[in-house]
């Protein structure tokens, strides 16, 4: 009686989790499908997953549209330098902040923490001026120099020196005794221990750079030097229609990679996220 | 004796290892917001370059911008929308998922994959669900509903951007409560259960209790996302039909980057600015009446 009411309501869970994912699930699903579909079939109704002609011509429209392959590059190396840079960058802050005893490091951690506080619309009409001095607009150091060393990077940081303040004191002490300097304590003891704080950073990193929007809507005006998400938002006619086929294929180029990897290494991911210092 | 003290030492390396941050925040965000200020003081002439003190100016034209008041109605329409379903939602799918059944983590999985998905493509592809003919209004006519333009009405279209950052964002949330919910110890379960306390009460009375820390950090962070939310609006809704979706953030784009409005567009930035700032402390001030604190 009591385990066929528990199957039951196990059933009932299940059935409640798979309603309340379709919205989660069916855009990505629908964009994929989409993408292989001949124009016309795209907007039959009623709307149907599977097409019995399936194409692949829009994913080729995609790359003879716009340099969406140089665009593709173009992500790809900008959002792993921003990657590297940050990991390096706040792996230094965050340590330091977490074991050095040095005058000031309270006051100038709440500077720091000002990063976060600050939207980036806030600083994008003045950091462009800046940029235009500097002959940097139309390149790409902007997302680069922002991306790694503002506010995603203060995060990075932040959730750096969670992690380094929970290790023992013995380790360093040890690594004292076989002679490391501070900087061989930082490099040999702790950052190897750091592995999941480091990850968490790196995919949160790297996903704000891919994802980057505002930035070089601002700075970039030439489509060679495009990121994808901007590149999206191009795929439009002569006429100004929108070409449907072409831009979620090109949306499916940019998602997929992403998305495989997250599936993958999920866990990763999640648990990343989790222990991230967020909570 | 050397000058090159352990203590010393220690003192060098930790400003040098700081550095790089340090003058991060400076050049990229300190400074900055001190040029936005002084551009809030003053008038450009976009084609002559100039810049001409005018002091309060910009500030008065706040009061006497017609659209303003339109755009903060959309930007608290938008923002309380997006946090009450990303909180409500977010605990709702934690709690559902913090049972132990299989296939648990395939739905942990689902739900936080519009995380990883780039805001750009995935409002595009909302965009191409939500138009007149498009795969929403499909489904709602075959079963025979006449589903509205979505996005070309002032009530659906605001309804639309909420809804489609809610989905894409609740997953960072769901994991953080997860993750407070593992924190919760079972004992106390056990205990009222002992005692005889329903389910309801249970969750009232020790659950959101303990997990309140997270609760207000998620709000903050949800808040303040909300508020930046600029990539969900240009692509889906562009703010219109007329103001009803433009946001603050979309609003100071405009007149900074559409309309060259430096000064006025550094005003509106700034008044951005402290309502973030008003609302983390706020929120700081408020943890101390109510989030409970383990001992």
């Amino acid at each position: 009686m009591s385990s066929r009411r528990s199957l039951l309501r196990r059933a009932l869970l299940v059935a409640a989790l798979a309603v309340l994912a379709i919205p989660f699930v069916v855009p990505t699903v629908w964009m994929i499908a989409a993408s292989v579909k001949p124009l016309p079939e795209i907007f039959k109704s009623p709307p149907s997953l599977l097409t019995d002609h399936p194409t692949f011509a829009a994913y080729g429209e995609a790359f003879s549209f716009q340099p969406f392959a140089r665009q593709y590059v173009n992500s790809l190396y900008i959002a792993v330098l921003v990657t590297m840079i940050t990991l390096l960058v706040s792996s230094l802050a965050g340590y330091a902040f977490a074991r050095i005893k040095f005058p000031g490091a309270n006051a100038l951690f709440l500077v720091v923490l000002t990063g976060l506080l600050v939207p980036s619309e806030v600083t994008i009409v003045p950091l462009f001026q800046l940029f235009k001095q500097a002959g940097m607009i139309n390149t790409h150091w902007p997302l680069i120099l922002v991306t790694s060393l503002a506010a995603p990077c203060v995060l990075a940081t932040f959730i750096m020196r969670q992690f380094f303040i929970a290790l023992p004191a013995e380790l360093e002490e040890a690594g004292r005794l076989d002679g490391l300097g501070r900087p061989g304590i930082w490099w040999r003891i702790c950052l190897p221990l750091a592995r999941p704080a480091l990850s968490a950073v790196a995919i949160l990193t790297f996903l704000a750079s891919w994802n980057l929007y505002l930035e070089p809507t601002v700075y970039l005006t030439s489509p060679e030097l495009f990121t994808l998400p901007q590149a999206l938002t191009r795929f439009t006619d002569a006429y100004g229609g929108e070409m449907w086929n072409t831009q979620l294929a090109a949306a499916t180029m940019t998602v997929l990679p992403v998305l495989i990897v997250f599936v993958v290494a999920q866990r990763h991911f999640v648990e990343g996220l989790a222990h991230s210092g967020l909570k | 004796m050397a000058y090159w003290t352990t203590r010393r030492r220690d003192v060098l390396t930790g400003y040098v290892f700081i550095a790089p941050q340090l003058l991060g925040v400076l050049v990229f965000v300190l400074v900055p917001v001190g040029m936005a200020i002084w551009y809030s003081l003053n008038k450009w002439n976009v084609f002559t370059g100039r810049q001409t003190f005018v002091g309060g100016d910009n500030w008065a034209a706040l009061a006497s911008d017609p659209q303003l008041s339109s755009v903060l109605l959309a930007t608290v329409l938008f923002s309380g929308g997006v946090v009450v379903l990303n909180i409500g939602l977010g605990l709702l799918i934690a709690v559902l998922l913090n049972r132990r059944f299989r296939g648990a983590t395939f739905f942990r999985t689902l739900f936080f994959s519009p995380v990883v998905v780039s805001v750009v493509a995935w409002t595009l592809v909302w965009g191409f669900l939500l138009q007149d003919n498009g795969g929403i209004n499909g489904l709602l006519g075959a079963v025979g509903i006449e589903g509205p333009n979505w996005l070309q009405h002032g009530d659906t279209a605001m309804v639309s951007v909420v809804i489609s950052q809610v989905v894409r964002s609740v997953g960072v949330n769901m994991v953080l409560f997860l993750a407070a919910l593992q924190g919760v110890p079972s004992e106390l379960y056990e205990a009222a259960r002992i005692d005889g306390a329903r389910s309801r009460a249970i969750f009232a009375r020790i659950t959101l209790p303990l997990i309140s820390p997270t609760v207000l950090l998620t709000a903050i962070i949800t808040i303040v996302g909300a508020l930046q939310s600029f990539a969900q609006i240009a692509v889906l809704t562009g703010g219109g039909p007329e103001l009803s979706t433009t946001v603050l953030v979309y609003y100071v784009f405009q007149q900074a980057f559409e309309f060259n409005n430096i000064g006025y567009g550094s005003t509106l930035a700034l008044m951005l600015l402290s309502f973030v700032m008003v609302l983390t402390l706020l929120q700081w001030q408020l943890r101390k009446r109510w989030v409970f604190h383990e001992q």
